[in-house]
This record gives C-alpha cells, structure tokens and sequence, in this order.
C-alpha cells in the first residue's frame, strides 16, 4: 500500500505553484490495529482479541479476527500490519506440521513460543510488524501465556495485552489479576469464569477508548478439555 | 554469517538471505549505548520511513524494540557479582518490569543483557550453544576470554546493521574471576568493573565511591544491590526488582531478587 505521507500533510497549506517533482515514499508497512489479550489461569488459559480491521481513518472489515489456532492446547494472538500476521501463522502452522513429522508429537507451548522467537529473529533487520501473544497449557497443564515483541525477545507472563490498546489494557490488568502495589488486598487466585468476565469488561473499556478497537470480541477458552470460542458484540462506532 | 547458518540448518524455506546489500541501521526509540540512525545507499527502503508506518494519523508509530536498563557486575576477591535491574521499555512504554537481564550460559558462565532485548537474548543464547560444542570438542570448559571473543566475533560480522548489544561476560576459570565488557560496535574490554545501561553513570557513582578489594560476599552484594536501587531511582528506563548474582570458584549462585520498592522502604528506614 502507498503510505499515504503525501496527501495533506498534518494541515500544512500546499504550495499551489510547485510542479517540481515529489518524493513518493513506499511504506512497507500499514498498521491495521487491534488488540490481543492472554491471561493464564491456574488450568486454563484465554486468549481474546476484537475483530476490527482497519487502516488510516478506514475499516476494513468487523469481522476479522487476530487470534489463530495452533494447537488444541495453543492460541496465538497476532496484531499489527495484517500482512505480516497472515504470513507469520502460515509459517508457523508450516514449521508446527514439520515439527510433527520428524518428532511424531505436538509442539508444546513452550516449544512454539522458542521457535517464534528464533523465526522472529530471523527477520531481524525488515522485521514481522507484528505483536505476538501466545496463550496455552503447558506440559503439567497450567496456564502459560507468553509475550513477544516484534523481533522475538520474549518472556513468560500471567496476563499481557498487546496491540493498539494494550497501554491502556495492561495497567487495568496489573490491579485486578496481579494486584500490583495495593495495600491490605487478598491476593484471590482467579476463576475461569471471572478471567472471562474481566476479559469482556476489559475489551468493553478498550472499545470506549480506543478508535482501532471494537465492532466484536473473540475469546478463546482453553482448557484441557479442548478450545471453547465465543463471540460478543462490541461498540460500532 | 552465523545468523544464517544456525537458521538454515532447521528451516530451509525460511531463511532470510543475509547477503543482500540493505541492512536496517536504525534503532527507533532510546538506545542505551548511544546508536546513531544511519541513511542508506543504493537500492530499496528508506530505513526511517520503513520502520515507522502509517504516519497520515499525525502519531509517529514506529516498530518498538524493548530496550533501557542498568546492569553492573565487578570483580573482588571472592569472585565477581553480577547485579540488574528488570525494566523493558518500548519508548516510552514500560513493556514488562519482570525481565530476566542475566542469561545463564552455563553452571560457571553468566552473560547481562542492556540494548535491545531480542539481539542479546538470542547471541547470548547462541553463545551457550557455542559453549557447549567447545566443551564437547575439547573435553574442557571453555575460557571466559574465549567465549567473549566468540560473541564478540559473532556480532562483528553485523557491525553497523543495527544490532543494539551491550553485555557483560562473567565467569571463573582457571585464570580466576573473568569479566569482560562485549558490545555491538566490537568492544571488547577485560576490568574490574562495569555498568552497561541507561543507568548506568548513576551505578558508578555508588559502586566507585563503596568498592573496595577486601570486601566480603555479604557487604559485596550489598553494594551491587545498593548501586542497582540507585540507578532505579534516578532513571526513568530502569526499575522493577533486582537480580543478584555471584560468581564464584565453584560457578554462579543467585543471590537474592528484591522489589525495588521494598529496597526503597528499607533503605528509607535505616537511614
């Protein structure tokens, strides 16, 4: 896509007499929007994402949504420039089926998050715009969540948002799962049906906020009975 | 290039060609150790306009790496002590304050992260595999002046594309304690002490004006901990808890991992 640099700039007035020539710049990169979320649980994991696609003032579609299936015990959330995120799962579902092959079992969680990291890296200098984060079951059954950033550094966490609204998400995310710096709270170890109720009121707040965020929340419940996805509505607008 | 071949013995249709001409010298957002953006010559992308997209919102949105930190490590007579903070940041974001800046290479060898993340956990780890094939090879540990030597070769190799490392290579050998500063200009340096970061002019103050050669492990630590707190306390980019780790003849021990704001309450009550 043409990076759209040249039509009217930032409300600068146009020089109506230039006719020398312009630089036109081509942008590699777009930035669609979206916001991915992951919580771990002490048996399950979530991961949700809204389903609004958009570029620039547009949207492109309301039904989009930036969590992806690996495995029955792994989701992972991509946003950031669509492209990138499309090639990127194929990659990974290509290296999942490679995997499969020659070591005759499922990657485990832990597994697909190392080698995300290296194919990350591996693109070090044109870099995956994409912000990745896993969500799945580890090997003894707990909750993993692990985040990424867009050339492969990464981490194991509890809960990470990561997106257009995740500054807004993660402080929100910090007082009701890690109870970070409050005095005098029960630390409560948190239920798969309050997980999913934070998760909706969560993305409720992000859609009021944030203009890349909305039109429909997809979550992705994981247990080790298997992947349970809904779908619920949000802002339009 | 290293970067290739360890990616293409494992996926042969994904490696990324490492030849090609263009290489992205620019690091967006801070950059501890000082990089400059450079602009390119001959073919394709600008690297400013390639790595921040969609600027018509009037936001500049640019790809963020985690970066910013205080690390520090020094030598005294019963070893080394290696102590960081754990800060990432995104500009000017703070990604996570939970990060692990000391990478255990082996039982006997420890290696700090400051730049960017992704480079110095992925060389550092790296580094561990290429540790190991030395031992398997010659049926001896290998050196910490050797294994500094090889990430400082393997990096040399993208002088100038980007990579954003500053690391500092602990261990004991049979030359004693060993620390060497390796970093992605191609410095490589052997001391007595260092302190790689954002914060790192604020962990010298109090690490320069406490050290002393007869220090115990105990007061060693403290020192370590105290000039970590310090440079939490002053820099923006570096916060969270501090990892304290101490080498010693029989390899590492982590020492202890404290909230900074606990070290803060207990620094406030025993003045």
């Amino acid at each position: 896509m043409l990076s759209m640099q040249n039509f009217g700039d930032n409300g600068k007035m146009k020089d109506y007499h230039y006719t020398g020539p312009v630089e036109h710049r081509f942008s590699p990169y777009a930035f669609n929007g979206g916001t991915v979320l992951a919580v771990a649980g002490e048996d399950f994991a979530i991961v949700a994402s809204d389903t609004r696609l958009s570029e620039g003032y547009s949207i492109h579609s309301r039904d989009s949504p930036k969590c992806y299936k690996l495995t029955d015990t792994t989701v992972i959330g991509c946003s950031g420039f669509h492209g990138d995120c499309l090639t990127l799962t194929k990659i990974i579902d290509a290296r999942l089926k490679m995997y499969k092959h020659s070591n005759n079992k499922t990657m485990t969680s832990g597994a697909i998050a190392a080698m995300l990291s290296t194919i990350l890296y591996s693109r070090r200098f044109f870099p995956y715009y994409v912000y990745n984060i896993i969500g799945g079951l580890d090997e003894e059954g707990k909750g993993a969540v692990y985040s990424f950033d867009p050339v492969g550094s990464y981490q194991r966490d509890t809960y990470k948002a990561g997106g257009s609204a995740s500054a807004m998400l993660q402080p929100l995310l910090d007082n009701q799962i890690g109870f970070k710096n409050m005095e005098g709270v029960q630390h409560v170890p948190l239920t798969k049906d309050k997980a999913v109720q934070l998760v909706k009121d969560v993305f409720i707040s992000a859609a009021e906020r944030d203009v890349y965020t909305g039109d429909a929340l997809r979550i992705c419940i994981i247990t080790k009975e298997g992947i349970n996805e809904q779908t619920l509505p949000l802002r339009k607008d | 290039m290293a970067l290739a071949s360890v990616l293409n013995s494992d996926c042969a249709d994904f490696s990324f060609d490492t030849c090609q001409p263009f290489g992205f010298g620019s690091e967006p957002g801070q950059s501890s150790l000082g990089f400059e953006a450079r602009s390119l010559d001959g073919l394709s992308f600008s690297v400013k306009s390639a790595l921040s997209a969609g600027d018509e919102d009037g936001v500049e949105r640019k790809i963020e790496f985690l970066h910013g930190t205080t690390t520090l490590a020094f030598k005294f007579q019963h070893g080394v002590i290696v102590a960081v903070d754990s800060r990432a940041t995104a500009g000017s974001y703070i990604a996570s304050q939970t990060v692990k800046k000391v990478i255990e290479i082996n039982p006997y060898l420890l290696g700090t992260m400051a730049g960017g993340a992704a480079d110095c956990s992925f060389w550092e780890r790296l580094l561990a595999r290429q540790c190991r094939i030395y031992e398997l090879r010659n049926k001896e540990r290998i050196s910490v002046a050797a294994a500094s030597k090889l990430l400082a070769n393997m990096v040399y190799q993208y002088k100038g594309m980007g990579l954003s490392m500053g690391t500092m290579v602990c261990g004991w050998d049979k030359r004693g304690p060993g620390l060497y500063y390796v970093d992605s200009e191609g410095n490589r340096v052997c001391g007595d002490l260092f302190a790689v970061g954002s914060g790192s002019m604020y962990a010298y103050g109090v690490m320069d004006s406490g050290l002393r050669q007869d220090l115990n492990v105990e007061e060693a630590c403290e020192l370590g901990r105290r000039a970590i707190y310090q440079a939490t306390y002053r820099d923006a980019y570096s916060g969270g808890q501090v990892n304290l780790y101490h080498v010693h003849s029989e390899g590492w021990t982590r020492i202890s991992q404290e909230d900074v704001l606990m070290l803060h309450q207990q620094y406030k009550d025993q003045a």
